[in-house]
């Protein structure tokens, strides 16, 4: 089996962009990098999407996460950070204790995969052709029989329209208030 | 009418009006609670009047347990009828507590004189309370602690069981606890109330233990069971034979052990010698409370338990028959001697009361099953126990109208009454005839009986101590009886513009009926038809010498009195003057409160309970000290968890569940 | 081909990378930013296993979707709060919630 190929090295580059950004964005101390790294971490997410080749999931991650979530959160950043204060000192100790239990999760369960991990799946194929469509996901989300998910949906759509709502009473409550 | 119908109200009745009165206090006015609870305790009157009547002169059936028809009589013999047993507490399979309804000549005696008395207080109370033109603030809980009183008298009376007797018996020392320290204000009342329930609670523990080892060997509380047949039962219990005197403990015969435990209960409730210290001073309760409680009915609650296991005391326990005799006869002496120095007028009477209750249980204490000679004794104690009941009532209701007026119990501030109060003076007159035993009045009655039954039954020096008593009571009641109404008036009389004077007719009618029936004692129906220790007609013996030197003495010590006491002179102080020491220690009561309180205080509080403190103290509560310490140092270390900071929470949740999963998977 | 563990093990450490910044964040935001780290490493795992070992079916896939849609939603809830406490409190650092009782 030939280690370096095109899709392994896209992979690799894509687990190095996902796992060091992740770090970084965690590690960094002004919160507006922090944003960038993350935006950065997710599109190496949906790249691992792509190379599954899941191009709807990677889309909507790029559209929802990159495009939406990542903008609302540049917002709140601009918004509330005051100019010449977006850093932050995180004491040692602190880190220490948070590094103490990742260490220990990850330890735990990758010894555990190691372990326990054979998973009997192994493909013959070098990398995955073919894709879902478009036409499977849309008859499983608002189909009704089994293995399909109306309800789920519908309740996501009233969720969502709950979240504009709440969001729009929490944040007018000071003005209602003062009026 | 059904006894079965009507005999649950008899109890229910004043149970009721008890919770309603004590739960409507602050509701109606004192003299609307006095007229509700004078009235319902007027039905109960007229129920037990009925009830009694039925059973001495009717005829009726119940059915017992076995749904057998049971008739009040059986020829000539009043029998002894459950006219109902409800099951009260099933303990286990064999030790279940009824609350009954037992009729028998003695309950039923018991009944009449429970109803009359009560109802004459109830009535009487009603003009007692009304002071300068207002009602006592307490009057609803007085009449509400007066129904329980008398619910809880009748219950005692009429128990079908031992344990039914104790339950009320406690009530009754309950409400007498409550109505000693009516007035709660004064402290003298406060330290009575307290002492009377001390008192009586530590002579109660004897009749509990009494109680437990007599059912424990007999398996039974039921006097039925107890008293049937010559009380073979408890004989066979405790292995009683002629020749032996069954089971030991220490070295006593365990019987005589149980059944002195249980006298010692009715002698605290009865205020023998030398339980005897609390009587007196529960005088600071009302007077007619005095009169129904302290005189006519609930302490002659011991006489009555010595009576209601009269057979059980005759057959298994004659030596403690013998020791109840000798206690009374000391305690009628005692009291007596005592009675003669007192200067408060209630305190007289008292200890008056204690001499006659003496007298009651000294009867009972020569009696014994036999024939009519021995058996004499029962039927004289219940007889004195009625008359007394009338009389000594009406003694203390009479005081309550003299103290109403003088605002005072002291006998210097009184003398000279006779021309304010002629209706106070006659009846007073009447009862203090009575209590000396002259005859045509009640007392003279039953005392003779008594006498003759010391006498008859061998107990000669007892009928030598008891004649004395006889003359020490005419002496005392006279001497009472002259400072109040004649010696020396008090001149502030004249002058004062509340003259002395006769009450309203509800306090001067039950004088009146209480005179009737001292008076008219004679022509009640005999009490030796039924009232006898064989529950049939008795002859009943009259020893005319017996009578003639009763009659002797108590009118020597009349004239002694009349001598002393009837004009002021300086006879009594000159007496007293000669030995004033004897005279200080007699009015002290003979020093024994102090030997009381001197245990008490060296002993009991000294060493008991000072250890005892101290063990509460260091152990109980420095045991739950260190608990609460603990308590307190581990949640002050560990609140800190509770910090509201988002991040250690997340901390510790996955730590938490990177241990669960590490020990879960190796 | 890839195997799927090195997925899981990319799944892992971002998972863990982001408790890291929920426990060592001093900034509300931040906290945010390390749960969407979280969920996207959950997301990844479904993603995986659902290619992996039931490539014919989609449950996976839409458990993505639905999961991405709710962060959507916590997030602009959550952006919404913080902005309150700021309002408030004058800065949005963890310790300004710490007594939100008050």
């Amino acid at each position: 089996m030939e280690l370096i190929t095109a899709n392994n090295i896209i992979f690799a580059l894509l687990s190095v962009v996902v796992l060091g950004c992740g770090l970084l964005s965690v590690l960094t101390e002004k919160l507006m990098h922090a944003a960038f790294y993350l935006f950065l971490t997710l599109v190496g997410v949906a790249g691992l999407y792509l190379q599954m080749s899941y191009d709807f999931l990677a889309a909507a991650q790029l559209s929802v996460y990159a495009g939406g979530i990542l903008m609302l959160f540049i917002f709140a950043i601009v918004l509330v950070h005051k100019i010449g204060e977006n850093s932050e000192h995180v004491r040692m100790g602190k880190k220490v204790w948070a590094g103490i239990a990742a260490f220990c999760g990850i330890a735990v369960v990758l010894c555990t995969m190691f372990l326990f991990g054979n998973f009997s799946a192994d493909p013959s194929t070098d990398q995955f052709t073919e894709t879902v469509n478009m036409e499977l996901i849309g008859r499983t989300l608002l189909g009704t029989g089994k293995h399909q998910y109306l309800l789920p949906f519908e309740a996501t759509g009233i969720l969502l329209l709950a979240c504009i709502i709440g969001a729009l009473v929490i944040a007018n409550k000071e003005k209602e208030d003062k009026e | 009418m059904e006894i079965t119908s009507i005999a649950p109200w008899i109890l229910l009745l004043p149970f009721l009006m008890f919770i309603f009165l004590g739960l409507t206090a602050h509701k109606f006015s004192g003299q609307t609670s006095a007229k509700i609870g004078t009235t319902a305790f007027g039905i109960v009157a007229i129920l037990c009047y009925y009830v009694a009547g039925r059973y001495f002169f009717g005829n009726f059936s119940v059915l017992d347990a076995n749904g057998f028809e049971v008739f009040n009589k059986t020829g000539e013999i009043y029998n002894q009828i459950t006219v109902f047993n409800w099951t009260w507490m099933q303990m286990t399979e064999n030790l279940t507590i009824h609350i009954g309804f037992y009729l028998d000549p003695i309950s039923a005696m018991m009944l009449v004189v429970i109803a009359t008395v009560s109802l004459m207080v109830h009535i009487y109370s009603y003009g007692y309370m009304f002071e300068h033109g207002h009602f006592d603030e307490g009057m609803s809980r007085y009449y509400a602690v007066l129904s329980l009183f008398s619910f809880a008298m009748l219950g005692l009376v009429l128990a079908t069981n031992i344990f039914q007797m104790y339950i009320f018996w406690e009530l009754v020392g309950v409400s007498s606890f409550l109505l000693i320290g009516y007035y709660f204000f004064k402290p003298a009342a406060v330290s009575a109330c307290k002492k009377a329930f001390i008192v009586t609670r530590f002579a109660d523990m004897f009749f509990l233990i009494g109680i437990l080892i007599l059912s424990y060997h007999t398996q039974t509380f039921d006097f039925d069971q107890l008293n049937a047949d010559n009380a073979k039962h408890v004989l066979d219990s405790f292995s009683i034979t002629d020749g032996s005197r069954g089971i030991t403990f220490l070295g006593f015969p365990l019987i005589t052990i149980a059944t002195f435990c249980i006298f010692l209960g009715g002698a605290g409730k009865s205020a023998m010698f030398p339980f005897h210290i609390w009587l007196p001073d529960a005088m600071e309760g009302p007077t007619p409370s005095s009169a129904l409680i302290h005189a006519a009915t609930m302490v002659v609650a011991g006489v009555f338990l010595v009576a209601r296991l009269f057979p059980v005391y005759s057959f298994a326990a004659p030596e403690v028959l013998n020791a109840i005799c000798y206690i009374g006869a000391f305690t009628a002496l005692f009291a007596a001697i005592i009675a003669v120095a007192q200067t408060d007028i209630k305190r007289v009477l008292a200890f008056s009361t204690i001499s006659q209750i003496a007298y009651m249980m000294v009867a009972l204490g020569v009696a014994r099953f036999g024939n009519h000679e021995s058996e004499l004794g029962f039927t004289a104690s219940m007889m004195h126990l009625f008359t007394h009941a009338m009389f000594k009532a009406m003694l203390f209701l009479c005081c309550g109208c003299i103290i109403h007026c003088v605002e005072s119990n002291e006998m210097s501030k009184m003398g000279g009454l006779k021309k304010y109060m002629p209706i106070t003076y006659w009846c007073f007159l009447i009862g203090c005839l009575a209590i000396a035993g002259i005859p045509i009045f009640s007392g003279f009655y039953s005392k003779g009986e008594i006498l003759t039954a010391c006498l008859e039954n061998g107990y000669t020096a007892i009928y030598v101590v008891m004649t004395l008593t006889a003359g020490l009571t005419a002496f005392y009641m006279f001497r009472l009886f002259f400072h109040i109404f004649h010696y020396e008036e008090n001149p502030e009389y004249a002058t004062s513009h509340h003259k002395p004077h006769d009450q309203g007719w509800q306090m001067t009618l039950p004088l009146i009926v209480f005179a009737v029936l001292t008076v008219g004692f004679v022509f009640l129906p005999g009490f030796n038809n039924a009232i006898t220790a064989t529950r049939t007609y008795m002859e009943m013996p009259t020893n005319w010498t017996v009578e003639g030197i009763s009659i002797a003495v108590a009118l020597l010590g009349i004239a002694i009195a009349f001598f002393l006491y009837y004009k002021k002179n300086e006879k009594p102080a000159n007496i007293m003057a000669k030995c004033p020491a004897l005279c200080e220690f007699v009015y002290n009561r003979m020093k024994i409160d102090e030997i009381w309180y001197g245990i008490t205080r060296s002993f009991i509080f000294g060493v008991i309970c000072k250890s005892i403190a101290w063990f509460d103290h260091n152990c109980i509560d420095g045991f739950m000290n260190l608990c609460a310490w603990i308590t307190q140092k581990v949640s002050l270390e560990t609140k800190d968890a509770q910090s509201g900071n988002v991040q250690q929470y997340v901390w510790v949740f996955i730590m938490g569940v990177v241990t669960i999963a590490f020990l879960a998977l190796y | 081909m890839i195997p799927v563990q090195f997925y899981l093990v990319i799944s892992t450490l971002l998972f863990f990378i982001g408790v890291f910044g929920f426990i060592s964040r001093k900034n509300l935001i931040g906290l945010l930013m390390s749960i969407e780290l979280i969920l996207n490493a959950v997301n990844i795992n479904f993603v995986a296993f659902n290619r992996y070992l039931f490539p014919n079916q989609i449950e996976g896939y839409i458990y993505s979707l639905f999961i991405i849609v709710v962060a959507a939603a916590e997030t602009a809830v959550a952006i919404a709060i913080i902005m309150n406490v700021y309002r408030r409190m004058g800065n949005e650092t963890v310790k300004s919630i710490k007594e939100l009782k008050n």
